[in-house]
């Protein structure tokens, strides 16, 4: 068995509408890796995931699933293989357990062991009280519990999920990434798209970034990070400024008259910093990242390759 | 064999599924038939086939009950895969399918099977309501019957197929049952025999298809047609041949379902 659970090698995607949507993708995600699939609005990663899902015809290339070919044998592949669309696609006029005993079903489960299996994968996902409600009537994070129920029910290797926490509430956010932690350590391989990047930064393991059918970078997470040069930190200090200090090599500004905004490059000591603000009285009672690290990593890729 | 057995599995869920699907809806789907035939053998049969005597040298009642069988199995068997198929497009439930290792010809099949039941139960509704308004009905011949009544469920369960997969719009799937075949039914030899017809009219309704699946159902009930048996059944047969085919291909293609 190949150590990588997905390889795709030259994938391209042309639509009848002539759009180019993918380039020649090459994207290997090893076995257990809990990967990150970014990129701007129409950037391809829904087509890449729509290819290995089969809900989109490619145009060329390969794609493997755990070392299976899926022009060979996509049957066992898909097998390996649970996705969580962008979009709800279940009927909502059917009740909650129908639906994932379907699904259960239509992976060749038979009705005795769905009907198992579905009661514990509900359970898991806080579902089961809701298991006679028409799905229509849910909320829209229980929809999205619901569309993660369906893609685990028959137990993947492999789970693929495209922006499961859009439109999600913060708690239910959180509590969706604990749960996709407590698989990914019990051996599933996590591919995920996700616009919030907070999501990527705490989740991931390793990313890669499309845009405009291409992928810009293939890396870890960490060296992703490490190669940021300037960070944007937000202190709150214990007395009010008219202006801000002025402290040789830091470029510092006001965001109000008790926060400071820093910008402090990689080379430069934090511990410098607070040093010198001590020795001029003024004294920081907290202090937090200005704002999202690899949100400003992205941005800054995405705007390189516009150019 | 653990592979054909997970097809199996698939398949009888499918089927399972189609078949729930119509039958929660029986108001909207099962009621309807009935109550309109009821009204067709009131009106046509009872009130007025006295007046018009005998076709064929059978009561008009009598003549009309085969072909209102085959004309609600037509349009159940039709609008039923159709409006399912298309629903599942819409509701992006197709994805349900798509991604799971179910092979295209199970899918197919499993829809054509909804389609059937369907047909073939509300044909048995209608048979028996005709027999309140003609209780003394025989089958003359029922395993040209039971054949026919299948073979036409499978036959438009699969045009129905082909109309929602090119379907983009619910104004598409109601196109072609309300301007294509409820003409071609009524114009089939449902209420007369084309005998009665002058030679013109008569030749151009031999070009009707429905002639034939109407003709050769009533030959299995009442042992009368106006068409060669054999030579109908034989283009039944072919069609449905070449409308499977044509499904499996714009499956494998993705055409109307993917991307």
């Amino acid at each position: 068995m190949s150590q990588f659970a997905l390889e795709i090698t030259d994938l391209k995607k042309t639509y009848d509408s002539d759009v180019v949507a993918l380039k020649g993708i090459n994207l290997s995600v090893k076995e257990g890796d809990f990967f990150a699939l970014l990129g701007p609005n129409g950037a391809g990663k829904s087509s890449t995931i729509g290819i290995i899902a089969s809900l989109v015809t490619k145009s060329a290339g390969k794609v493997k699933i755990f070392d299976i070919d899926t022009d060979e044998n996509f049957a066992e592949a898909k097998r390996l293989l649970g996705v969580v669309s962008q979009e709800i696609n279940f009927n909502n006029f059917e009740k909650v357990i129908d639906i994932v005993t379907t699904q259960a079903g239509f992976y060749g489960i038979p009705l005795k062991d769905s009907k198992l299996k579905t009661e514990i994968t509900l359970k898991r996902l806080g579902l089961w009280e809701k298991r006679n409600e028409q799905a229509r009537t849910l909320s829209g994070g229980f929809k999205r519990r619901l569309m993660i129920a369906k893609a685990l029910i028959h137990e993947p290797k492999l789970l693929i999920l495209d922006e499961p926490t859009a439109g999600v509430d913060i708690e239910l956010r959180r509590e969706m990434w604990e749960f996709l932690k407590e698989i990914n350590a019990q051996g599933t391989t996590i591919i995920l798209t996700t616009h919030y990047l907070e999501e990527a930064e705490q989740l991931c393991k390793n990313i890669a970034i499309i845009d405009h059918g291409e992928l810009i970078e293939n890396t870890s997470m960490k060296d992703l990070l490490s190669r940021l040069d300037v960070q944007g930190f937000l202190l709150d200090i214990d007395r009010s400024l008219d202006q801000p200090p002025s402290i040789p090599n830091f470029q510092i500004t006001l965001e109000d008259p008790t926060t400071l905004n820093v910008a402090i490059k990689k080379d430069q000591s934090i511990n410098h910093l607070f040093d010198q603000l001590s020795a001029l009285g003024i004294n920081v009672s907290s202090m937090r990242n200005e704002s999202n690290r690899l949100e400003e990593m992205f941005i800054e890729m995405v705007k390189k390759n516009l150019t | 064999m653990k592979r054909r057995n997970e097809i199996l599995v698939s398949l009888i869920t499918l089927i399972r599924k189609e078949i729930k699907r119509f039958l929660r809806i029986w108001v909207q789907t099962l009621v309807p038939p009935a109550v309109t035939m009821s009204l067709y053998f009131v009106i046509f049969g009872s009130l007025i086939g006295p007046r018009i005597g005998t076709m064929d040298g059978l009561d008009y009642i009598q003549f009309m009950i085969p072909g209102l069988i085959m004309m609600s199995v037509i349009t159940n068997s039709y609008a039923n895969v159709v409006s399912s198929f298309y629903s599942v497009k819409f509701q992006k439930s197709i994805e349900e399918l798509l991604v799971s290792p179910m092979p295209n010809w199970a899918i197919l099949v499993g829809f054509i099977m909804g389609g059937v039941s369907r047909g073939v139960l509300i044909g048995c509704i209608v048979f028996c309501v005709s027999l309140f308004f003609y209780p003394s009905f025989t089958i003359v011949n029922p395993l040209l019957t039971i054949s026919v009544l299948f073979l036409t469920a499978i036959l438009f369960s699969l045009m129905g197929f082909i109309n929602a997969i090119f379907a983009d719009s619910f104004d598409d799937i109601s196109i072609i049952p309300t301007f294509v075949l409820t003409p071609l039914i009524y114009l089939g030899g449902v209420f007369y025999s084309i005998n009665i017809l002058p030679d013109l009219w008569r030749n151009i309704s031999m070009a009707n298809p429905m002639l034939y699946v109407v003709n050769t159902f009533r030959e299995g009930m009442l042992g009368v047609s106006d068409v060669s048996i054999p030579f109908a059944l034989s283009m039944i047969i072919f069609f449905i041949a070449g409308l499977t085919s044509a499904c499996l291909f714009l499956l494998h293609r993705g055409v109307g379902t993917r991307q």
